[in-house]
């Protein structure tokens, strides 16, 4: 059971991810992220990792994907790229280097665990009470450093996207103009 | 109560740290609190004492750990405080006194613009002298050197704004540093010979030193002394210091900080003892500036520099006194010396604040019927500083001299009585020219407020009774405490023909007859002081300027720095220097023009390399397994 | 019968890599941040994994900050987006090369 929804639903991330690079509107390319990260979700409860895969869910899938797609419609839906490859070589050593990377992955996967061997036994009990028991115990300093950390970004981002305001500097406009941009041959 | 000996730095800490970051808003409380957290430094201090004196002579060391701070390898410096005699006597002297000078300086210091920095940096200095007495290790204890030398120099140039205060903050600080140095590495020798820093393993270790290394340790580290406590040669930078406000001269450069190379001494004195010249050394540095900061202090005009040769003068005696052995009795003397010196310096400051700055003592004079209390006090601290019977310096000064006749050196004892006829004169005649006599200008001085008057009082009180905490050398009641700290004061047998009675009569009748002649020149009105000053010029100004030593370190070592440093800006650095730099930039620039070819600006191109690298480092790590 | 952990393991390496690529073939920007997130995605599956063979819960937590992270990171990634994208009218990456020779 447990190995047949692997094997559904691996090709199925696996494929959404591709898909995603290759959609050349925006829109679409988030929504095949979406499906990625279901499928994430679901490997997660394979993993018997219960309170992390509703996060996954509510929290990527759901709460940062849709700021995305906002960002998304905010900027326009209809700017495509090119095809064409401004940077030469760029492209042909991106897929070569990737390539080379998850050959050394998945060999260094192999020789250090075996691809084959089967996990240990579940950890009994129920997962959330024993993520519950270790975040705020053992790591309750650091939970509540995220918290700061959340504050902060929401500052952050609200002083770097926030338009002019009346007699308050625009640090996006403040910005030196530069050089126009140019084009790399 | 023991445990709580970190309150006594800790709360003067507090309040340089909240003056500092709120001195605006604490500004109209600024006196009171500093003046109150150190007085509450002194409370702790009397309880720790309290507790101390209830447990037997031998358990009165105690080490309080505060928390580790340096641990590397074999190399422990950790925060641990020590309560032991010595160091409570210290502390009790450093916040007592501190105490006084700071709720004297609330009413000093009032409409300063910068009041509230005036008493951050005074608490700041008492929190790191409290360091440097209470340190149990030779690191701590140079954190607190090194502090206390940085508020020197943060309250000499306190009114920055004046040439004269900025030029001698900055040379306090660069000539103690020419001794910190020195005894910097004489704490790296001691723990690459002991193999460490603790007060305990150091001075334990120090019987089984080789006597070379000894005498080094223990020069380096008296070289530190001779800096801070300005001895000969270093002691330049302390008539200078007198630029600062005149309650900080009372505090760092009379009553604590400069006695901090006294304590260095008496503290590290396993050490001395283990060498056979150190102590000789100690000996003839203090007696030799005890002599000629004395006689400068004759040609003095400024009352205030008179003080500070004063001071640099009865530091040489502490040293004489550490210097043959009677370490007891250089703590005993450091103690009335703060509570005497102090009391003159108040008195100054009182002269000061009356007259609007003018120190000169030759325009002053015939302040006494304007101003009772500040010439009282200042008679009383004179007397004692003189030494006449019955006050606190008598005992202690008699204490020194004995000491080195029994020990035997009557060189050094004859010298130091020609000392304590030097010290008779000059502090007398100060206070003829200042107090008795007739106005000599246009002065309307008028007595100072009372939070200026009382804490004078309680330290003139002090330099009366003091001595009845340490009548004897041998039974005096400081003298027996510090017993355990610094070895038990031993019963002479009289080394030389005079009984300790003999020893004291001379002593006294030194003193007297020093102020006899002082008054004869300066007090009867038969001799015109003013004719013999223009007679005997030359020896006047030798006198005056400390016979020229500032004149020949200006000639030898600061014009010849200068010449070689305009040597070196306009041919040294346009030529070889800026040549060199050119042309290393020129080669990099050129080379650069071909690296920076890589720079596209484009963040893909660098995400690319990115890659490139992380592959590789996959690659290798399987590769390698 | 269970999966075996490495399964898990070279999926993610799989998701990973296309996250890789997808950064450096891409010029928009927002889906570039896409693949960065993948990749993000990509390392706590890994991390959840490895979590899962030690049997106990420690890399959950870990993953769970990762994630927290994430978050942080995209609310400032896309306000930057949207500044340089007031200023420019483009979002693609191309264009943002100030800091070159």
């Amino acid at each position: 059971m447990d190995l047949i929804v692997f094997w559904i639903m691996a090709p199925v991330s696996v494929g959404a991810a591709v898909l995603m690079l290759l959609q050349r509107n925006a829109v679409y390319a988030a929504l095949f992220l979406v499906l990625n990260q279901f499928t994430l979700a679901v490997f997660f409860v394979l993993l018997d990792a219960h309170f992390l895969a509703a996060v996954q869910v509510i929290v990527y899938a759901g709460a940062i994907m849709v700021l995305f797609l906002f960002v998304i419609m905010f900027l326009g839906v209809d700017r495509r790229e090119a095809l064409v490859e401004p940077i030469r070589g760029q492209r042909g050593l991106a897929i070569g280097l990737g390539l080379l990377l998850a050959a050394g992955v998945v060999l260094a996967i192999g020789l250090g665990i075996g691809l084959a061997r089967a996990p240990g036994p579940a950890p009994g009990g129920d997962n959330i009470e024993a993520v519950a028991r270790v975040l705020f115990t053992d790591y309750v300093f650091p939970f509540e450093l995220t918290s700061i950390l959340l504050i902060i970004a929401a500052v952050a981002a609200m002083v770097l996207a926030r338009r002019k305001a009346r007699g308050l500097p625009d640090l996006a406009d403040e910005a030196p103009a530069g050089r126009e941009p140019e084009r790399v041959p | 109560m023991t445990d709580l000996i970190w309150l006594v730095p800790a709360l003067p800490l507090a309040g340089a740290v909240a003056l500092l970051l709120a001195g605006k808003p604490l500004r109209r409380i600024a006196g009171g609190l500093a003046s109150l957290l150190v007085g509450a430094s002194f409370v702790v201090s009397v309880l720790v004492l309290i507790d101390l004196l209830g447990v037997g002579a031998e358990e009165r060391t105690v080490a309080v750990k505060i928390f580790d701070w340096i641990s590397v390898g074999s190399f422990e410096a950790p925060v641990e405080l020590r309560v032991d005699p010595l160091s409570m006597v210290m502390a009790l002297t450093v916040t007592g006194v501190g105490f006084l000078i700071h709720v004297y300086s609330i009413d000093y210091m009032h409409g300063d613009p910068r009041y509230s920095r005036y008493f951050a940096y005074l608490n700041l200095f008492v929190a790191a002298m409290l360091t440097l007495v209470l340190a149990n290790n030779l690191v701590l204890l140079y954190v607190g050197w090194e502090g206390v030398g940085l508020c020197s120099y943060l309250l000499i140039a306190f009114w920055f704004e004046r040439r004269a205060a900025a030029d001698a903050g900055k040379k306090a600080f660069i000539v103690t540093r020419i001794g910190d140095t020195a005894m910097l590495i004489g704490i790296f020798l001691a723990f690459s010979t002991t193999g460490s820093v603790r007060f305990d393993e150091v001075f334990g270790a120090a019987g089984g030193l080789a006597s070379g290394t000894a005498t080094a340790i223990a020069l380096l580290l008296f070289a530190g002394a001779v800096g801070k406590s300005a001895q000969l040669p270093l002691h330049v930078w302390l008539p200078d210091a007198m630029e600062g406000p005149t309650p900080v001269s009372a505090l760092i450069h009379a009553a604590t900080m400069v006695t901090a190379g006294v304590y260095l001494v008496v503290r590290a004195h396993a050490i001395f003892e283990a060498s056979e010249v150190a102590l000789g050394v100690v000996a003839v540095v203090g007696i030799v500036t005890a002599v000629y900061a004395g006689l400068s202090a004759i040609g003095q005009d400024d009352l205030k520099r008179v003080l500070a040769y004063s001071t640099i003068s009865q530091l040489g005696y502490m040293f004489l006194a550490a210097g043959v052995g009677a370490y007891a009795v250089a703590i005993f003397h450091l103690v009335a010396h703060a509570f005497f010196k102090a009391l003159l310096f108040l008195s100054a400051g009182s002269v000061m604040h009356a007259t609007d700055g003018v120190i000169d003592v030759t325009r002053l004079g015939g302040l006494r019927r304007r101003m009772p209390v500040t010439a009282a006090s200042f008679a009383v601290g004179g007397l004692a500083l003189a030494g006449i019977p019955l006050l606190v310096g008598f005992f202690s000064k008699d204490q020194i001299l004995a000491a080195a006749y029994e020990a035997g050196r009557t060189g050094l004892w004859i010298t130091g009585l020609v000392a304590a006829f030097i010290t008779a004169i000059y502090i007398t005649r100060a206070y003829l020219l200042t107090f008795e006599g007739e106005p000599r200008s246009e002065l309307h001085p008028h007595e100072s407020p009372a939070l200026m008057s009382v804490p004078m009082a309680v330290l003139g009180v002090g330099a009366v009774l003091g001595g009845l905490l340490g009548a004897s050398a041998q039974t005096g009641r400081v003298q027996r405490f510090l017993g355990p700290v610094v070895g038990e004061p031993e019963a002479h047998a009289a080394a030389g023909a005079l009984s300790e009675v003999g020893l004291s009569v001379i002593a006294s009748a030194v003193a007297v007859g020093g102020i006899a002649l002082a008054w004869a020149l300066y007090g009867s009105g038969r001799v015109d002081w003013q004719a013999l000053r223009a007679r005997f010029g030359g020896a006047r100004r030798a006198l005056s300027r400390g016979f020229y030593v500032d004149d020949a370190y200006g000639a030898l070592l600061v014009t010849p720095g200068k010449a070689a440093a305009s040597f070196s800006a306009s041919v040294l650095d346009t030529r070889v220097v800026d040549g060199a730099v050119n042309g290393i930039g020129r080669a990099f620039v050129r080379l650069a023009g071909v690296g920076r070819r890589l720079q596209t600006g484009l963040v893909r191109t660098y995400a690319l390399a990115f890659l490139l690298g992380a592959a590789a480092l996959v690659l290798v790590l399987v590769v390698r397994t | 019968m269970r999966t075996p952990i490495a399964f898990f393991l070279v999926v993610s390496a799989l998701l990973f890599t296309i996250g890789t690529v997808g950064v450096l073939v891409r010029r928009n920007a927002l889906v570039i941040f896409m693949s960065i997130e993948l990749q993000l995605n990509a390392v706590n599956l890994t991390l959840i994994a490895f979590s899962r063979q030690l049997g106990e819960v420690n890399g959950q937590v870990l993953a769970f900050f990762s994630m927290v992270v994430a978050a942080a990171e995209v609310v400032v990634g896309l306000a930057i987006i949207v500044a340089i994208f007031r200023r420019r009218v483009s979002a693609n990456v191309d264009d943002i090369n100030l800091l070159r020779w």
